[in-house]
């Protein structure tokens, strides 16, 4: 029974890709009868080379982490092949390129999966992980190679080779750092603090880096004007400080730390004042035509009205003006939530929500069960990491927050978002693997 | 550790609830709203994208077509413009704004979307809207232009037998091509289609209707002789026949044929408010007339008290009953009205809803709906009919109406001349001629008003109007 268990498991993988590749075949056929009203064998062409690569990495991890997660790789490849067909709707040139990325993402979870069999090796350099994650943080304000969005720097880009986005790849390099970083010290962050008004307040010397982590990732962030990763890897850091120090007085203080600095900038930073002002006041008409203005935000309501509970249909959901003005900017990479919503309504929205849990809620249980607490605090860190990235960008699209540059992760169109993410997933993969192996 | 990741995990998952909320907010909750923000173009958008059918003519002659425009939209095109734009009406969605027949049969021009097609809509590609086939008969309709000859005034022809409307023009007419349809028409207002909303006085034509009531209450009969002598007392008033002429004991028939004014009123005063108004309703009269029109472009014929400014309540004890007898004391009506008095007398007493639309068919060539005649209402006897059809027939034979003459076909018509005198024109008339033919064989009936003439009479200036187009309507399937 016990030798049978990874067998079984596995198993269960193959069975779940099953929806993943009638979805993208689906899902293609459906765009393909959309536009040309016939189903071309193109769309079975892209079901089958997007099922033979997810049997290919479904092989290779029954070979490398037989133990591993059986349902993670499933919902990436659903969530995945969800995104190639969006993306193919509003921009087939662009759908080819995030099938490339793919393909590069998969040789990268392949060789994180070959290079770091042993996971915990990474804390050997976790001092030269996190330099490297805050050092290119800069890069999209070096002139030359840095380009911005909206007033935001939120990337690198080399005419001709490649865009890249920093903040993708930091926030696994910060998971890593900051779980091996607390590893050593919860036991000090709790036991050494002293009460004050009945508050136990950490030793300044082992919460000082911390606080200095803390202060330079804000400070960096707010230079590049990038509040969406910002709150993401604020939100993902206190995540981790809870689960590694059980004390919900540091939540709350580090809550209110962030309370009073969001509240300073929103008022003093010209650029984030008016995005905040934009959040509120949408439908504001001197804002909705003011450059930078709400127009975004207030289409992206717009388009969710115009889906309703079941939406429009696939390829259905006016994007741009018939003088080939955007209707909706930024369709494939922001507001691909909204065109999910125009398109096939709030059912659609919301079973894309429930995977994207279902992701999350795997990645907490692989935390559950690891048996250290690097591996813990990696696997809760990654997850809770990728949560915030989903409610970032679909609390902006929705106006829960004001709205942030953030990729909506393996749907998005973006090479760095799709490469980065299947890094993370092989990272969870790893510890799952471990943490499920017989004592 | 695992306390603190379950509780985690509640945070996360609160966190989602949030976004599924929100997402709720704008996709049900608010939607109404966010779909009729001004800022939203998105629904004219979706109009503009939408391949609107094409509207046609009888014999298939296309009055109104989709044509592409830029960024996968359409615009319409008039083939006709002027000709059939008062009928046909205008559709700009981008600005979301339409007329006539473009509103009236906008959901079929559109093709409707169900709710159920929308949520099984997500393979099946943009909906093409239905061709709306009218009654409209292009060779009649020129005709109409022609002989109005730039004077301001209607023409609307009806099939007695089936209520199919088969002329419909107006002058001031108006291009409904371009982006902004009518502009530039000067002082007259050339969007207002004076068939179903010109408010004429309908003078002599409206014996008619007073004949119909006498007869057919039994009160009279075509043969009851009454005293023509002119000037009468109305109301306290004194009324004069044309010319102060007075004409002794005479028929109804005579009456009718050389359009006696005393008599008439003398009869209208006899019948009484009541009858008067229970025939006028009978009609079509006081109320919006049922055509395939947008209800905003129908007016109402009734009489309207010079004293309040308002129209009369039906049957007020206010109203001159004698004067409005002979169309006058008030009474306004549109020439759509007056082609629907023609239309019941000819088709034996029997009212037909009068429409435009006579099928829709999709796409594939499937007629989707066709429109069956139908009974608006027995309005009299068929033996009242008949007694008024030999009245009228007399009135082209020999009296007010023997220059709409056509050989070899019988006519049966009324002429009617109302003064409305200006300080400029003290002989200012609104000439209008209503009739149908072959009399005994009803095909068309017709009503044709002008607005205004110097001294011109019904039977010099509408009646040869109706004459051209009875011609054309007439040799029309023989």
């Amino acid at each position: 029974m016990e030798t049978n268990a990874p067998v079984r498991a596995r198993n269960r993988e193959l069975i779940g890709l099953i929806p993943a590749s009638l979805l993208v075949t689906a899902g293609f056929a459906g765009v393909f009868i959309q536009r040309q009203n016939a189903l071309s064998n193109v769309s079975l062409t892209y079901g089958a080379l997007f099922l033979g690569l997810c049997i290919a990495a479904h092989i290779f991890i029954r070979i490398t982490l037989p133990r591993a997660d059986p349902y993670m790789f499933p919902l990436v490849a659903v969530l995945a092949s969800f995104g190639l067909v969006m993306i193919y709707r509003i921009d087939a040139t662009l759908a080819r390129q995030q099938a490339q990325w793919f393909v590069l993402g998969l040789i990268l979870f392949v060789g994180t999966i070959l290079l770091f069999r042993d996971y915990r090796k990474l804390e050997q350099y976790r001092y030269i992980i996190v330099i490297v994650s805050l050092g290119i943080l800069v890069l999209p304000r070096l002139p030359g190679i840095g380009y911005s969005a909206n007033g935001a720097y939120l990337g690198v880009r080399i005419p001709g080779l490649f865009v890249f986005q920093p903040a993708e790849v930091s926030k696994i390099g910060l998971v890593i750092f900051l779980a091996s970083y607390l590893r050593d010290t919860r036991q000090v962050l709790v036991q050494g603090g002293r009460k004050f008004l009945g508050v136990t307040l950490p030793p300044i010397k082992q919460f000082g880096p911390v606080v200095v982590i803390w202060g330079l990732a804000m400070a960096i962030l707010v230079v590049l004007s990038d509040t969406g990763s910002s709150i993401m890897f604020y939100g993902g850091l206190l995540a981790m400080l809870y689960v590694a120090t059980n004390r919900l007085s540091f939540v709350v203080i580090g809550l209110i730390a962030a309370a009073v600095g969001f509240w300073y900038l929103g008022t003093h930073i010209p650029h984030i004042h008016a995005r905040v002002e934009t959040w509120l006041h949408p439908l504001n008409p001197r804002l909705y035509h003011a450059p930078l203005g709400s127009y975004q935000v207030a289409n992206a309501m717009f388009a969710q009205s115009a889906g309703g509970l079941f939406g429009q249909g696939f390829g259905r959901a006016a994007l741009t003006l018939p003088n080939g003005g955007s209707l909706l900017p930024a369709p494939q990479t922001d507001m691909i939530y909204a065109v999910i919503t125009d398109e096939l309504g709030l059912f659609g929205a919301v079973a894309v929500l429930i995977t994207y849990l279902l992701f999350v809620a795997r990645g907490f249980k692989t935390a559950l069960l690891a048996r250290d607490s690097f591996s813990t605090l990696l696997a809760v860190g990654l997850s809770a990491m990728f949560a915030l990235q989903v409610f970032v960008i679909v609390g902006g699209v929705t106006r829960v927050i004001p709205l942030t540059g953030v990729t909506l992760p393996f749907i998005s169109y973006g090479g760095s978002s799709i490469v980065a993410n299947l890094v993370l997933v092989a990272l969870l993969l790893l510890v799952s693997d471990r943490a499920r192996r017989p004592a | 550790m695992s306390g603190p990741i379950v509780r985690l995990f509640g945070v996360i998952v609160l966190l989602f609830a949030l976004l599924v909320f929100f997402t709720s907010r704008w996709t049900v909750f608010e939607a109404s709203s966010l779909n009729n923000n001004p800022l939203n173009v998105r629904t004219l958008l979706d109009e503009l994208q939408i391949k609107r059918g094409q509207i046609l003519a009888d014999d298939g002659t296309v009055l109104a077509k989709s044509v592409p425009a830029a960024g996968n939209t359409w615009s319409r095109t008039y083939p006709d413009g002027p000709l059939f734009a008062h009928a046909v009406g205008y559709s700009i969605a981008a600005k979301g704004e339409a007329s006539g027949l473009e509103e009236s049969a906008a959901p079929e021009l559109r093709g409707v979307q169900t709710g159920l097609s929308s949520i099984f809509g997500q393979l099946s590609p943009r909906p093409v809207g239905d061709d709306v086939y009218t009654n409209l008969d292009p060779a009649a309709q020129r005709a109409a232009q022609v002989a109005l000859a730039g004077e301001a005034g209607s023409v609307v022809a009806i099939d007695p037998s089936t209520g199919a409307v088969k002329v419909m023009y107006a002058n001031p007419t108006y291009n409904n091509n371009g982006p902004n349809p009518g502009q530039g028409c000067g002082a007259k207002d050339c969007l207002v289609n004076r068939v179903t909303e010109g408010q004429y006085a309908p003078g002599s034509t409206f014996k008619i209707v007073t004949a119909t009531a006498a007869i057919d209450s039994g009160l009279y009969t075509e043969n009851s002789v009454i005293n023509g002598d002119s000037p009468i007392t109305v109301s306290g008033v004194p009324l004069n026949n044309d010319g102060d002429q007075s004409w002794g004991p005479q028929t109804l028939t005579t009456a009718m044929t050389y359009s006696i004014n005393t008599i008439f009123a003398q009869v209208a005063e006899h019948v009484g408010r009541a009858t008067m108004t229970e025939y006028m309703k009978r009609f079509g009269f006081y109320s919006k007339p049922p055509l395939d029109y947008p209800s905003g472009q129908i007016g109402i014929s009734q009489p309207w008290s010079s004293v309040t400014g308002k129209p009369f309540p039906p049957g007020s004890p206010d109203e001159d009953i004698g004067r409005i007898g002979i169309g006058e004391g008030g009474l306004l009506v549109t020439p759509l009205q007056m082609a629907m008095v023609a239309s019941a007398v000819a088709d034996n007493g029997t009212l037909m809803t009068p429409h435009l639309v006579a099928r829709v068919v999709n796409q594939d060539g499937q007629t989707v709906s066709t429109t069956n005649p139908s009974v608006e209402s027995q309005v009299m006897k068929p033996s009242t009919a008949q007694a008024v059809t030999r009245m009228m027939e007399k009135v082209v034979e020999e009296g007010t109406g023997i220059t709409v003459q056509i050989p070899g076909v019988t006519i049966a018509g009324k002429t009617g001349t109302p003064q409305i005198p200006t300080p400029e024109e003290p002989q200012r008339t609104q000439p209008a001629f209503v009739a149908f033919a072959p009399a005994q064989h009803p095909k068309v009936a017709i009503a044709v008003m002008v607005d205004e003439s110097n001294g011109g009479y019904g039977a010099t200036v509408a009646a040869p109007v109706a004459k051209a187009v009875l011609r054309v309507l007439l040799s029309e399937g023989q």
